[in-house]
């Protein structure tokens, strides 16, 4: 039987002010163990929290960006309990009335957007980490009371795929934000997943599991896709799927249940007295509003409106903020009204710089007038193909513009005809066996001898015209 | 010398002014009397640090203090100093910084005492025989309890162990001690004094304020104290006078309300009638009266019990033996160690409010009796908002009964918290309220009449208890001990 899954995400995502959600030590990440850290956020006994003006502003900021209906009246609740990394054995967050809620997400998915709900937006404090040793336990309370967005989706999700889309949207918009740097690895971006399945147009849900521990989009994916399979076979020999947790085993690629008993988790949350309920402002809000700069989903559209690129083009470049920037400077200074050429070149060669070197395209050394002067000599056939592509390595290397590395390693183009019959008559004087097969009909010979054409002119003979001296020499001979 | 420790706070500051005397002289007088009579009253604890005193006497003692010494509850958090509730889960903890208050004492030139003052384990108590350090003695009959939580303090105020003293009020800590060991003791406005650094009981109920032994001395005290915080949010950014210049001896015109629900059943006699005598004075001097209605009092002791140990329950939950305080070691798990360290560390009470409170926040009994209880206060609230329309006090008894014997309610919870029937109210409505002595009983003990106002009215309340106190002596009698 065909099962449909029914997925929702509890996203958390670390705001990046430059202090903690409710005292004045430093979120910066990596410092040595509990070097960032006060009575506050180590909760020691008489200590009180306040919030943190710039969290508030960050989480509204977000809260829009998603949609949300931002509530004018909100407050702090204490989500009760134990565990070492909690110095309070509470945590500050928001139970019945969250900063924002119902708003929503597109997500886009091959041809067309699809719409995912968004359950709320709130605020809370992050935990310190525990670090494990042989037989101790220490803990670092450095991330203790580091502000936290909690966002979580309506269960609009119905595969594995759509909820990798979810992540990489939701994350390339906090990004176009400012607010995080969604780094996973980091721990600056958290997801746990609910997932249940049920048969293929049913009204009624399945019993769910939930699922926590995936480190990355892709582990969040494979591990959707994992459960989907489980509970499905499950179902279909006759099983139940039981209401736990589970935890991905990214070595295993599997999820194993964390808890098998059903604890009914009860955090006794209560208004934080400490805190006193607040009024947010309509004025506040619309101030806020105005500093939204064009979120992706917009870009997208305008860069396939405005520049006729693809769909495909425009999802890429519009992936962060300061790509997409980059991507339309050089569009826009690009003299050719076919905009083709240029974002191929960023999408192509730029972009897999930049992902070898693990950094964004604006963080490569090109600007885009050096970008765009590059890919100018190649349609003016100054220079080749294959010699741009190294000029642009050595452009992200050094930082130099491009005519000065085409001119110091001498790389302009050879169109000349003379110089082209001379290297072609060599090419075919040095491989008479290449030059037989062609003659027996192995059209591939030819392509090897342009090859050993243009490495004798050091990449620098145009290949077309070196192609077509090449073959009519060999009709000839 | 010997009467140095006699003076109120402002008596001495005007020695002080008059170089008739040095503040060093006060602290040796004062250490003197601690050493005479605390083997009897108990009103401190750790008094090896008693020869100890913290000051910012850099060069010149502040201009409000000159380094008059002031004795502070164990719960108020003191920079490297053990502040341990009295609990044995906090033993040997020094915080690592100065309460808001402690802070401005030192700027007000305070000395402030290193050996602090006995208390019912985290204030929960009206006996302060919840101390893990065992119970203060009354000092007019030291069989009996000098009250509680701020029991140490207001114990050391009668019997002159200390000048001025600084308790905490979660639901009449400060002013049913002070009533029953004859001083004067006022609980703040929510939000009037920071709550940075004093150890959490309820959080929406706890407010720091002064015992002393006189109203000028109170509102000297808690001109020094009060003001807002950034560091607390719940502490109101209003204007705050001087109240030293607000006590004029004068009631004339002043509408003072007399809730009936508050003279009823369970009122001792002899207290009945010295409220009635005081308020016929009171009359007297020129002062209006008018029986009024809160006819949500009923409610106040169970909507209290359960708001102050749900927010307790929580409160209470960080003392765990990871960071700080007492941990029992050679357990098997993580849960065995808080489990074994929280048996070991709490005492009796702290552990029944703590059961009491997480079972009134529990799934499936929060809106029958925490969601419950938030709205009553509401109500009672609404009370107090109603009665304040038309008139500018109310006065009622501050406790039921004088003090009583020691062990008599130990083992009744119920009948211990009925002695903070009178006070609690103030709590859950936000609102000042003052003790001032107003009388005795036969047998000697003193009786202490409470005066409550709108919020951030602490103004009226000094004006009339100043009033009535240059117009009795009860605030002259001091203890035989």
């Amino acid at each position: 039987m065909d099962y449909e899954p029914v997925i929702g995400l509890e996203v958390h995502v670390h705001l990046k002010t430059k202090t903690k959600a409710f005292c004045g030590c430093s979120t910066e990440f990596g410092k040595e163990p509990n070097s960032c850290v006060c009575p506050v956020c180590l909760g020691f006994p008489g200590s009180l929290p306040v919030l943190n003006k710039v969290a508030l502003d960050y989480a509204i900021k977000v809260a829009l960006a998603l949609n949300c209906k931002v509530q004018g009246y909100t407050k702090f609740d204490r989500k009760n309990y134990f565990y070492p990394d909690l110095p309070k054995n509470y945590q500050i967050s928001q139970y019945d009335l969250p900063l924002s809620k119902d708003g929503f997400l597109d997500i886009y998915l091959q041809d067309k957007f699809k719409r995912i709900g968004i359950q709320r937006v709130h605020i809370e404090e992050d935990a310190g980490k525990l670090i494990h040793k042989d037989d101790v336990s220490l803990v670092d309370f450095n991330r203790s009371g580091i502000p936290l967005l909690e966002i979580v989706s309506e269960p609009h999700i119905n595969s594995a795929q759509e909820s990798y889309e979810y992540l990489t949207t939701l994350k390339s918009i906090i990004q176009y934000l400012g607010v995080s740097d969604c780094d996973m690895e980091k721990g600056s971006l958290r997801c746990d997943a609910n997932i249940s399945v049920k048969k293929k147009g049913a009204q009624e849900l399945g019993t769910k599991t939930e699922l926590k521990n995936m480190n990355s989009f892709k582990a969040v994916k494979d591990a959707l896709a994992f459960e989907i399979e489980r509970q499905s076979e499950l179902l279909n020999s006759g099983k139940t799927v039981v209401h736990e947790t589970r935890l991905w085993d990214a070595k295993e690629l599997k999820t194993i249940s964390m808890r098998t008993k059903e604890e009914a988790k009860d955090y006794r949350y209560f208004p934080e007295p400490d805190l006193a309920p607040f009024v947010i402002k309509t004025d506040k809000i619309e101030d806020i509003r105005k500093t939204i700069p064009e979120l992706p989903r917009e870009k997208m559209l305008r860069f396939i409106k405005e520049y006729g690129l693809s769909e495909y083009d425009a999802k890429i470049l519009i992936n962060s903020r300061e790509g997409a920037d980059y991507a339309q400077n050089c569009i826009e200074i690009y003299p050719d009204k076919d905009k083709k050429i240029v974002v191929n070149w960023i999408t192509g060669p730029l972009l897999s710089e930049a992902n070898n070197r693990n950094c964004g395209l604006s963080d490569l050394k090109v600007s885009p007038k050096d970008l765009v002067e590059l890919v100018n000599s190649v349609e003016k056939q100054e220079i080749s193909n294959l010699s741009a592509k190294s000029v642009l390595t050595e452009m992200i290397e050094t930082g130099k513009p491009p005519t000065s590395i085409i001119k110091d390693k001498n790389l302009i183009q050879i169109s000349d005809s003379d110089i082209l019959n001379d290297i072609a008559q060599k090419a075919i004087e040095e491989n008479p066996d290449s030059v037989n097969d062609y003659k027996c009909g192995k059209t591939n010979a030819l392509m090897f001898l342009v090859g050993q054409a243009m490495k004798k002119s050091k990449g620098k003979a145009n290949p077309k015209t070196i192609q077509e001296i090449l073959k009519r020499r060999l009709a000839d001979a | 010398m010997e009467e140095l420790i006699k003076l109120t706070a402002h008596e001495l500051l005007e020695r002080l002014n008059n170089k008739e005397i040095t503040s060093e002289e006060i602290y040796s007088a004062l250490q003197k009397r601690i050493k005479e009579v605390d083997s009897k009253v108990r009103a401190y604890v750790r008094l090896d640090k008693i020869d100890e005193l913290t000051n910012q006497r850099t060069k010149e003692p502040g201009n409000k203090l000159k380094g008059i010494p002031v004795s502070i509850k164990d719960n108020i958090c003191t920079e490297g100093y053990n502040t341990e509730c009295c609990s044995k889960i906090l033993e040997g903890f020094r915080p690592p910084y100065d309460a808001t208050v402690i802070k401005k004492l030192k700027e007000a030139g305070a000395s402030i005492l290193n050996a602090k003052a006995n208390m019912d384990e985290f204030a929960f108590g009206s006996s302060t025989e919840n101390s893990f350090f065992g119970p203060t003695h009354n000092p007019w009959n030291l069989e009996c309890v000098p009250g509680g939580s701020s029991g140490g303090c207001a114990a050391a105020v009668a019997a002159d162990e200390a000048i001025l003293a600084l308790g905490s009020d979660t639901g009449g800590s400060i002013r049913q001690p002070a009533s029953f060991c004859g001083v004067v003791g006022l609980k703040p406005t929510y939000g009037r004094v920071s709550r940075y650094g004093l150890i959490a009981f309820a959080s929406s109920l706890d407010q720091i304020g002064p015992i002393t032994k006189d109203v000028r001395d109170n509102a000297l005290l808690m001109s020094c104290i009060c003001g807002y915080d950034p560091l607390d949010s719940t502490s109101v950014n209003t204007g705050v006078p001087d109240y030293t210049k607000v006590l004029v001896n004068d009631v004339k015109g002043i509408k003072i309300g007399i809730p009936k629900e508050y003279f009823i059943e369970g009122l001792d006699s002899e207290v009945k009638s010295a409220l009635e005598e005081s308020i016929n004075k009171l009359k007297t001097l020129g002062a209006e009266y008018k029986e009024v209605s809160l006819p949500h009092t009923e409610y106040a002791v169970p909507v209290y019990y359960i708001i102050a140990t749900a927010e307790a329950s929580s409160n209470l939950a960080r003392f765990d033996g990871v960071q700080y305080g007492l941990r029992v070691d050679k357990t098997e798990s993580l849960i065995d160690m808080y489990k074994k360290t929280r048996e070991a560390g709490f005492g009796n009470e702290a552990k029944r409010r703590i059961i009491l409170g997480t079972f009134a926040l529990s799934h499936g009994y929060y809106d029958a009796y925490y969601l419950r209880a938030l709205k009553v206060r509401t109500l009672i609230k609404q009370d107090f908002d109603a009665v304040f329309k038309e008139l500018d006090c109310i006065i009622t008894p501050t406790s039921p009964t004088p003090a009583f014997k020691i062990g008599e309610k130990i083992d009744e919870p119920l009948k211990m918290y009925l002695s903070d029937i009178y006070t609690i109210s103030a709590n859950l409505a936000g609102i000042p309220a003052i003790s001032i002595p107003c009388g005795f009983t036969k047998r000697g003990l003193p009786v202490g009449l409470q005066i409550l106002a709108k919020p951030f009215d602490e103004e009226t309340l000094f004006r009339v208890a100043y009033t009535f106190e240059q117009n009795t002596p009860w605030h002259k009698m001091k203890p035989k001990i």
